[in-house]
């Protein structure tokens, strides 16, 4: 992260650079909500948050797991759905206990119908990867509508609110929107943590040879599931979040719109680095409550849709990807010009690393 | 240091957007939300549902006590969540007065939840007709004029049990809310006369292959009861005349809508004489009505032969708003007090006789029982049999008896 | 037993139907490693053709005609102008087929909106057809499955005695190889996109007239051609039929005998099949 070393150049100790770079981000989402609105703190800045949550799981798995999983909204689903069953709701079906005992079981069914999907899926790779989970999804809510003495079919479940802890309401939406910040920095922080982990550096070589990693020793497969069970682990947070946003959870959530839509805030935002998805969630957002001020909002779908295939045929790594293009223009206009003012000899060092692939520790 | 800029610059350009975003109004207009389902498959349904608000609208030239109404549209894909979400977008970033919808059943009760936490807006409903909205904790605010599923079905469960002579039926719905009402409203009438409903079948909502329900229709039964709706009706019948099925059958009240009569071909004439109920008759001879028909059908170039309930409830509903704000000269500085009084109290002249609401803020209103016919031309219709006004939501039972009914489900109620 | 042998003639004909759709799927999968998430698109785009000429002609033979070709078409459109710039790209790809799914899906809401459309095939497959044991049971279905094996043989011939289909197994095998032989690939590409699509564009019209058409239909059957070739085995027109025969009769045993768990039925047939043999009944490893 260089803009800090941009505007004090060689006075400031490099690892002070990150610290403030994280200051002014900390600072500017913190005081949001309290300058704006309600609606935009709600509906767009939490919505964004955890959104981007579910979506990062998907980064994550897909990024430096190489494998792209469709399956993430389904779990999030899973975990909004025990939520609903065992935290009590507007039929009063179910135990109806309280979050501290609901939210820990919806967060670990979540994370072990995350490990069945990897189970299942584990043995195919690529493409294959991305069939079968969406076929589990498909599956997932086909059972979700059809079946009554559990899912409550077609209707779903109403009513289910966030608790009141430590005297707060937290479905006020200030209270939501510093819950939502609160996973939002967690789960990002632990994908960091993890991408310079042993076990995310392992996953990242099984990512780019697997055969090799067999070779050496690795376990791939448990690597992979592992991989499976951390990101539904995620999506699960995301998903206690969506249910207490919407107060309500049916079929309707896990449908194939929401199942496609997370792929597209991962793809819109990049994938390559871990602010991608909070990048796209905010884009994706934004469009999907403006759009209609602008254009028919009947053909929502259309732009959405028209947007990430520009993005992929243009763009794969997403808007992150174009702002790195862009940057890189920028940088290279301003080293032409430094050039000229310094004396010949100091090589540039402001050019960004141009891999193809996630950057260990890059946010 | 350009990167920065870049940044910088960008971040500005969303600060402003953000404040643009918030409003400017002007003192003498009022903001009206109206909310429908103008994505996904219903979208035809929520086009109309404008329609006929518009109509309302445009006859009051866009005036309601003595202020401009400023239109703002709301779309649902008929997913409460989506409708919500729509309805948040209007009220907290629009800043909407008086919001008017949703089309959808399970909409609405997702609706009647989300008014109660808006208390300083009005929410009036569009054509959502599922039982609980207003039976079951009603909210405030939260005013319906339109009637409810059970009661469309008034005088249905009587005349097929004492004048058709259907004494056992089986019934086929969608397996949610709106359906659990219409069935109930049917069975209310029909197990109180002594008929039986052998089996209740019930199916996800866009369920193209009805092979297997058909193959499970008993033999011995009088008649079918079809709450299905749109598509679902569409294929079903075609799928059970496919089969050689030949038992008569009874009509929900969007069984029988124009959408399905009107689709080509032989295959619809063994509809005629299907008995159904609603709120409207396609053919009724009345002038009020007939001049609604006549000015609908004008209105748009894409209109239908024939206003659908969905224009229909909707033009009700902001008619009854429009007569309230004039009542009150268009004063919603009490935080709306003396509007909802009006509200509550008013009787509002509608095309199809004259509404006005009981204690839950539910409609009573008049109730259509009709049958199908074939016109001169070779169109089907609905053929008035019967009007009868003031239909309330209890069906006229006293309302502790009528809840020991509990809420319109799959199972509830029985009579096997 | 009624019931039972109504159920297991739904089954048959259901599966005729989905093999119709997954045979296409799974020749392009197997051959160009496309997983082409567009595929139900076109099942629909041929329905609503198929609708459209059948409606202005009147006949419903043109209508057929019309949704395999309006298939066809669209599908080395699709192989030309996107596919063949993104070779070997698979993921990418895929992400391509997605977002022209969504797109075209929502195209196609705005162009025939929500409606339900109904095909008017000829009169003589109105009705229904007596049989033993049911008393009568709609000819429309027994006409899909008797379309869907005179396809499944018209393909099998297709594939195992003409030079093009010779090539598009050999190219399943080692599409390496297969472009060493100095056999111009892309043209092969091409013509199996083609007749896989066109596939689907024709199951649009044969099933929208047994059961109609509208929005929705497109994921349905996405869905159905998934599993089948997961089941059946990727790149394999015979496992196509084996997965087809065993989903289609799940699904209906599920939908009569215990309907609010059907989807699992199938859902255990592709785990238990990803457990045992992962590249499917009849893939190769």
């Amino acid at each position: 992260m260089s803009t800090v070393a941009d505007v004090m150049p060689g006075t400031t100790p490099r690892w002070l650079r990150p610290v403030l770079t994280y200051a002014i981000a900390a600072i500017a989402l913190v005081i949001y909500p309290l300058i704006v609105p309600d609606f935009w703190a709600f509906q767009i800045g939490a919505q964004s948050l955890f959104l981007g949550v579910i979506a990062l799981s998907l980064m994550f798995l897909g990024g430096y797991g190489g494998m792209v999983s469709l399956a993430q909204m389904t779990i999030a689903g899973v975990a909004g759905y025990l939520v609903a069953i065992i935290g009590g709701n507007s039929l009063n079906f179910g135990p109806a206990w309280p979050w501290w005992a609901a939210v820990p079981i919806a967060i670990a069914g979540g994370t072990l119908a995350a490990t069945l999907v990897g189970v299942i899926a584990v043995r195919t790779a690529g493409i294959y990867t991305i069939m079968i989970t969406i076929a589990i999804a498909m599956a997932f809510f086909y059972l979700a509508q059809q079946n009554y003495t559990l899912f409550n079919g077609h209707s779903g479940f109403a009513s289910i609110l966030p608790p009141h802890v430590f005297g707060i309401d937290w479905r006020t939406p200030i209270a939501f929107y510093f819950l939502s910040l609160l996973v939002a920095v967690l789960s990002y922080a632990l994908v960091l943590y993890l991408s310079r982990s042993t076990f995310g550096i392992a996953l990242q070589g099984i990512r780019d040879n697997a055969r090799r990693m067999r070779a050496l020793g690795f376990n791939v497969t448990a690597h992979r599931v592992a991989a499976y069970a951390m990101a539904g682990f995620i999506a699960s947070f995301g998903g206690v979040l969506l249910v207490w946003f919407n107060s309500r959870i049916s079929p309707g959530t896990v449908d194939t719109g929401p199942i496609f839509d997370i792929l597209v805030i991962a793809v819109l935002g990049g994938m390559r680095r871990p602010i991608g998805p909070f990048v796209g969630a905010v884009i994706f957002v934004l469009l999907e409550n403006f759009a209609i001020d602008f254009i028919d909002r009947e053909r929502f779908n259309t732009l959405i849709g028209l947007c990430f295939l520009a993005i992929v045929l243009f763009s794969p790594d997403g808007v992150l990807g174009l702002w790195d293009r862009l940057t890189v223009l920028i940088d290279r206009a301003g080293a032409a010009n430094r050039m000229l003012q310094r004396p010949i000899g100091n090589a540039d060092r402001t050019q960004p690393a141009a891999t193809g692939r996630p950057i260990p520790g890059r946010r | 240091m350009r990167r920065n800029l870049l940044g910088g610059v960008m971040v500005l350009a969303v600060a402003a957007g953000v404040l643009f975003a918030a409003d400017a109004r002007a003192q003498d207009s009022l903001k009206i939300g109206v909310l429908a389902t103008f994505e996904g498959p219903f979208a035809i349904l929520g086009e109309d549902s404008l329609r006929g608000a518009t109509m309302a609208f445009k006859e009051h030239n866009m005036m309601a006590g003595g202020k401009k109404l400023e239109i703002i549209t709301g779309s649902s894909d008929a997913t409460p969540e989506a409708a919500i979400k729509a309805a948040r977008k209007l009220v907290e970033q629009d800043k909407v007065d008086i919001l008017i919808g949703p089309l959808s059943g399970d909409e609405g009760i997702a609706m009647r939840d989300y008014a109660k936490t808006q208390p300083q807006v009005t929410f009036i409903n569009g054509t959502s007709a599922a039982e609980p909205t207003t039976l079951v904790d009603p909210a405030p605010n939260f005013f319906r004029f339109t009637s409810n599923g059970v009661q469309w079905m008034a005088g249905l469960g009587s005349y097929v049990y004492e004048t058709k002579g259907y004494k056992k039926v089986v019934t086929i719905g969608e397996d949610y809310s709106y359906p659990y009402t219409q069935v109930k409203g049917f069975m209310i009438e029909f197990c109180k006369a002594g008929g039986h409903v052998v089996d209740k079948f019930w199916t996800p909502l866009g369920t193209k292959d009805y092979s297997s329900v058909v193959a499970s229709i008993p033999d011995d039964i009088d008649a079918i009861y079809v709450a299905l709706g749109g598509a679902d009706a569409i294929n079903f019948l075609t799928q059970y005349q496919q089969a050689g099925g030949t038992k008569p059958l009874i009509g929900g009240s969007i069984t029988v809508d124009q959408s399905v009569l009107s689709s080509k071909g032989k295959r619809r004439d063994y509809l005629i004489g299907t008995p159904s109920a609603g709120p409207l008759a396609d053919n009724w001879d009345d002038p009020k009505w007939k001049a609604f028909v006549a000015a609908y059908k004008q209105s748009d170039a894409k209109a239908f032969n024939s206003p659908t309930l969905f224009s229909h409830g909707y033009y009700i509903e902001a008619t009854a708003m429009i007569q309230a704000l004039d009542a009150v000269n268009g004063d919603l500085s009490d935080g709306h007090k003396k509007f909802r009084d009006a509200l509550s109290t008013e009787v509002v002249d509608t095309p199809t006789g004259k509404v006005h609401l009981d204690h839950n803020r539910n409609a009573i209103a008049s109730e259509f029982l009709t049958e199908i016919a074939a016109g001169e031309d070779g169109n089907l219709y609905n053929k008035v049999i019967k009007v009868i006004p003031d239909v309330n939501a209890t069906l006229g039972v006293p309302e502790d008896e009528y809840k020991k009914t509990g809420q319109p489900s799959r199972d509830a109620p029985a009579c096997p | 037993m009624k019931l039972f042998v109504l159920t297991f003639l739904n089954g048959l004909t259901l599966a005729g139907l989905y093999f119709l759709v997954a045979s296409g799927f799974t020749l392009v999968f197997g051959l160009m490693r496309n997983v082409n998430l567009a595929h139900g698109s076109l099942y629909l785009l041929g329905a609503y053709i198929g609708f459209e000429v059948g409606d202005r002609t009147g006949s419903w033979f043109l209508a057929v005609v019309a949704g395999f070709l309006s298939g066809a078409i669209f599908g080395v459109l699709l192989q030309i102008l996107v596919f063949r710039r993104m070779e070997g790209q698979e993921l990418r790809q895929t992400m391509v087929t997605i977002g022209i799914s969504i797109v075209a899906a929502d195209l196609m809401l705005a162009i025939w909106t929500g409606e339900t459309y109904q095909f008017e095939p000829p009169d003589w497959l109105y009705g229904g057809t007596p049989l033993p044991f049911v008393k009568i049971y709609p000819t429309i279905r027994i006409m899909v499955l008797v379309v869907s094996v005179v396809v499944g043989v018209a393909l099998w011939l297709f594939l195992t005695r003409t030079r093009i289909g010779m090539m598009i197994r050999a190219g399943v095998d080692d599409r390496g190889m297969l472009s060493a032989s100095g056999v111009n690939v892309q043209r092969v590409f091409a013509t199996t996109f083609a007749v896989g699509a066109g596939l689907a564009g024709f199951a649009g019209v044969v099933g929208g007239s047994a059961l109609s058409i509208s929005p929705g239909e497109d994921t349905r059957y996405l869905l159905a051609s998934l599993i089948v070739v997961i089941v059946g085995g990727m790149g394999s027109v015979p496992g196509a039929a084996i997965g087809a025969l065993m989903i289609g009769l799940a699904e209906q045993f599920g939908l009569a005998y215990s309907p609010t768990y059907s989807v699992v039925y199938t859902f255990l047939i592709m785990v238990a099949v990803l457990a045992i043999r992962p590249q499917g009944i009849m893939g190769r490893a």
